[in-house]
C-alpha cells in the first residue's frame, strides 16, 4: 500500500517539480506540500493525469497555527474512484495571503471554500460567491481561529419588550470551565506552589 | 397566427400585471419536506425552478470548535449528534481515526460487533429515508410501517448501550460493553422477519403509479456529475458505479463478509430508492452473518483492547492500585494521541463520512474536520433541481438523503 503511494508521490514530483515543495507518506496516506499560487493547475493535473485520476474532491479545510509565520494550512483531500487512492494536499499561507480558488476544476469546492472563509477568514480569489455559510446572518469574526473564544462574543435572547430576538455581549454566569487535567509532574506550564525558588521546570 | 395578435395586426398593450417576472419563494426552514432546518430560496419561472440557493447553518452548533477544547473520549458523543438517524456509523469514523494514529488493534469480537451495529444503523437510516421520501411525494402509510421497525432497532441500540440514539457505544479500542446472548437471539429473530416487512413496503411503493410518476426520471445524475460534485454513497451507486468503501477500501472486517453492492441504471430518484431497498436486504444478510460469527467459540473474548486507551476491568480496579489510577487518569486527563494527521472514512448510510484529525500529542485534538456526505449532496441541489418543477424539489431533497445534524455540524 505505502509502496504504491511512494511511487505515486515520486511520479507526481517528477511531473510537476515546480508545484511540489515536498511530499511524504505517513500513516498510509500521501501528503504533498504545494505552492499556493499553483494549486488550481496542480489539482487540474491530478485530475487529468492517467496514473493519478483524482477526479473527486473529498474535502477542503483549514488548520490554524498561530505561532507560525505562515499561519494557516489549507488542506485538500482528493479521491480517485478509478485508481482507488487518496491524496492530501497542504498549502501554507500567511494571514494576509489569498489562495486561488479551484472551483473551475471542481465545482464542489464552492461550499468548502465558503466554509473555510467563514471559519478561518481565508480568502479565495476567483470564487464567484464568497459569502458566509454556516454562521449566522451578520456574524463577525472567524470561529475556528485559535484566538476566537469558544463562547463567542455575542449571545441572543428573545426580548419580551421589544418583541424580537436581541443580540447582547456574552455574559457568563459561571466562568467557562477549562479544566487542566495535565499531570503537574509532566506537562505543566505553571510553577507548582512551593517550587517558586526552583523556577519553572 | 399564434393568437398573440389581433386580425388587424395590432397587439394588446401589456399592463403592469401582465409583465412576467420570475417569482422568488422561501422553502423552509420549517417545511416538513425540508427534512430539518433547510431554507431554500427558489427562483421560479411559473412552476419551473430556475435557481435554488440553499441557506444552511441554522443548526450549526460549532462541533469542530467545541471538540478542540475537549478530550478525545469526551468528543465521541458529539458524533451521535451529527447524523442522528444512524448515530453509531459516525462514531466509527472517529474511533478509526484515533486507532490509526495510536496503532491500536481492535479485538476480533469488538470488530464484529461494530460491523453488526453499523449495519443496523444503515437499516435505521434507509428505513427513515425511503419512507419519509415516500411521504414527501404523497404516501402516508410507509412511514408508519417503517417507524415500527425503526422502533425495534432502537430497542436493540438501547439494549446494547442504554441509549436509543445517542449511543456512545463504539470506543477507541473496541466497543463499550459486550452483547448479552439473548440480544443476539432477538436481533436474529428480527433479521429473519424483516425481509417480509421490506416486501410489504416494496409492494406499497415500487410499482405504485403515483410514486413512479413522482420519482422516475427526476433528479438524474450521471457519472461526470458524480465526480464534479463529489458525490458518494447511494448517490453514486444509483447511477451505476459500484463504489462502496466497504468493498473498495475495506475497514474493520468487512472483507470477510459476503454481500452484494446494488447499483442503479438511470441515476434518478427512483433508482436511488431501489438501491436503498436492496441495501437494506444486504445489510440484513450481513447482520445474520455477523451474529453467526459472534456465536463462534473462537470469537469470544474481550471487546476492548486493554491498554492506555481503554479503562481497566472492574475486577482489577478492586485489587490493583495501578488500575485504579489508570481509570481515574483516563476519565479526567484522557489518553494522549501521538502527533500527526490522518483522514479516516467510513461508508456511512448517506455516503462517505470522514474525519480529518490533526493531533499535536496532547489529550485534545488540535483540529478535527468532519466531512459529511450530505454537505456535498445538498450543495449540488441547485444543479440537480434546475429545470424541474417545484414539487420535484421535495422528491429530490428526499433522495439526496440530507440530515441537518451533519450538514450544519
Amino acid at each position: 500500500m505505502s509502496e504504491a503511494l511512494k511511487e505515486l508521490g515520486a511520479h507526481i514530483e517528477a511531473k510537476r517539480p515546480d508545484c511540489v515543495l515536498g511530499w511524504d507518506v505517513a500513516y498510509g496516506e500521501l501528503n504533498v506540500d504545494v505552492v499556493p499560487a499553483s494549486i488550481p493547475a496542480f489539482v487540474e493535473f491530478l485530475k487529468t493525469d492517467a496514473t493519478c485520476k483524482f477526479s473527486s474532491l473529498v474535502d477542503i479545510t483549514g488548520v490554524d497555527y498561530p505561532t507560525r509565520p505562515k499561519r494557516f494550512d489549507v488542506v485538500y483531500h482528493l479521491l480517485s474512484m478509478y485508481q482507488n487512492q487518496r491524496i492530501r494536499l497542504r498549502v501554507s499561507i500567511r494571514e494576509d495571503e489569498i489562495v486561488p480558488s479551484i472551483i473551475d476544476v471542481h465545482p464542489s469546492a464552492n461550499w468548502f471554500e465558503r466554509e473555510t472563509f467563514d471559519m478561518f477568514g481565508i480568502l479565495f480569489s476567483g470564487h464567484p460567491d464568497l459569502r458566509r455559510i454556516l454562521t449566522d446572518y451578520g456574524f463577525r469574526g472567524y470561529p475556528l481561529r485559535k484566538d476566537f473564544p469558544t463562547t463567542g462574543y455575542t449571545e441572543v435572547r428573545y426580548d419580551e419588550v421589544e418583541k424580537r430576538v436581541v443580540y447582547e455581549p456574552v455574559s457568563l454566569v459561571a466562568e467557562y470551565r477549562q479544566f487542566d487535567f495535565m499531570s503537574p509532574w509532566e506537562g505543566a506550564e505553571y510553577i507548582l506552589p512551593g517550587d517558586e525558588k526552583e523556577g519553572a521546570k | 397566427m399564434d393568437g398573440s395578435k389581433f386580425d388587424d395586426g395590432s397587439t394588446d398593450a401589456l399592463s403592469g400585471e401582465q409583465q412576467i417576472r420570475n417569482f422568488n419563494i422561501n422553502f423552509g426552514p420549517q417545511h416538513p419536506a425540508a427534512h430539518g432546518v433547510l431554507r431554500l430560496v427558489l427562483e421560479l419561472d411559473g412552476e419551473i425552478v430556475e435557481r435554488c440557493d440553499p441557506h444552511i447553518g441554522l443548526l450549526h452548533r460549532g462541533t469542530e470548535k467545541l471538540m478542540e477544547s475537549r478530550t478525545y473520549l469526551q468528543n465521541l458523543p458529539y458524533f451521535d449528534r451529527l447524523d442522528y438517524v444512524a448515530p453509531m456509523n459516525q462514531e466509527h469514523a472517529w474511533c478509526l481515526a484515533i486507532e490509526k494514529l495510536t496503532g491500536v488493534e481492535v479485538p476480533r469480537r469488538a470488530s464484529l460487533i461494530r460491523v453488526l451495529y453499523s449495519e443496523i444503523g444503515r437499516v435505521l437510516n434507509h428505513l427513515l429515508n425511503v419512507t419519509t421520501q415516500a411521504m414527501d411525494v404523497g404516501a402516508l402509510t410507509p412511514p408508519l410501517w417503517g417507524f415500527e421497525e425503526r422502533e425495534k432497532l432502537c430497542i436493540f441500540y438501547e439494549r446494547a448501550c442504554g441509549a436509543r440514539f445517542h449511543a456512545a457505544y463504539f470506543r477507541p479500542g473496541g466497543v463499550h460493553q459486550d452483547l448479552p446472548p439473548e440480544l443476539l437471539d432477538d436481533i436474529e429473530t428480527w433479521a429473519h422477519a424483516f425481509p417480509k416487512v421490506l416486501d410489504d413496503i416494496d409492494a406499497l411503493l415500487s410499482e405504485n403509479r403515483i410514486f413512479k410518476q413522482r420519482n422516475v426520471d427526476i433528479g438524474v445524475v450521471n457519472e461526470e456529475e458524480i465526480q464534479q460534485w463529489g458525490f458518494s454513497g447511494v448517490m453514486v451507486r444509483g447511477s451505476g458505479l459500484a463504489w462502496d468503501l466497504r468493498r473498495a477500501q475495506p475497514y474493520e472486517c468487512y472483507d470477510e463478509f459476503d454481500f452484494q453492492i446494488p447499483v442503479g441504471k438511470n441515476g434518478d430518484c427512483y433508482d436511488r430508492y431501489l438501491v436503498r431497498m436492496e441495501e437494506m436486504r444486504q445489510s440484513t444478510s450481513i447482520i445474520l452473518q455477523a451474529i453467526e460469527k459472534l456465536r463462534m467459540p473462537e470469537n469470544q473474548g474481550d471487546v476492548l483492547a486493554r491498554g492506555k486507551l481503554t479503562p481497566p476491568k472492574r475486577r482489577d480496579m478492586k485489587t490493583s492500585m495501578e488500575s485504579l489510577i489508570h481509570h481515574f487518569k483516563l476519565y479526567t486527563e484522557g489518553f494522549h494521541v501521538p502527533a500527526g494527521e490522518v483522514y479516516a472514512a467510513v461508508e456511512a448510510p448517506k455516503g462517505e463520512f470522514g474525519v480529518y484529525l490533526v493531533a499535536d500529542g496532547t489529550n485534545k485534538p488540535y483540529r478535527a474536520k468532519l466531512r459529511a456526505p450530505g454537505y456535498l449532496h445538498l450543495q449540488a441541489i441547485d444543479h440537480v433541481a434546475k429545470g424541474h418543477q417545484l414539487a420535484d424539489v421535495a422528491a429530490i431533497i428526499g433522495t439526496l438523503d440530507i440530515v441537518f445534524g451533519e450538514v450544519d455540524r
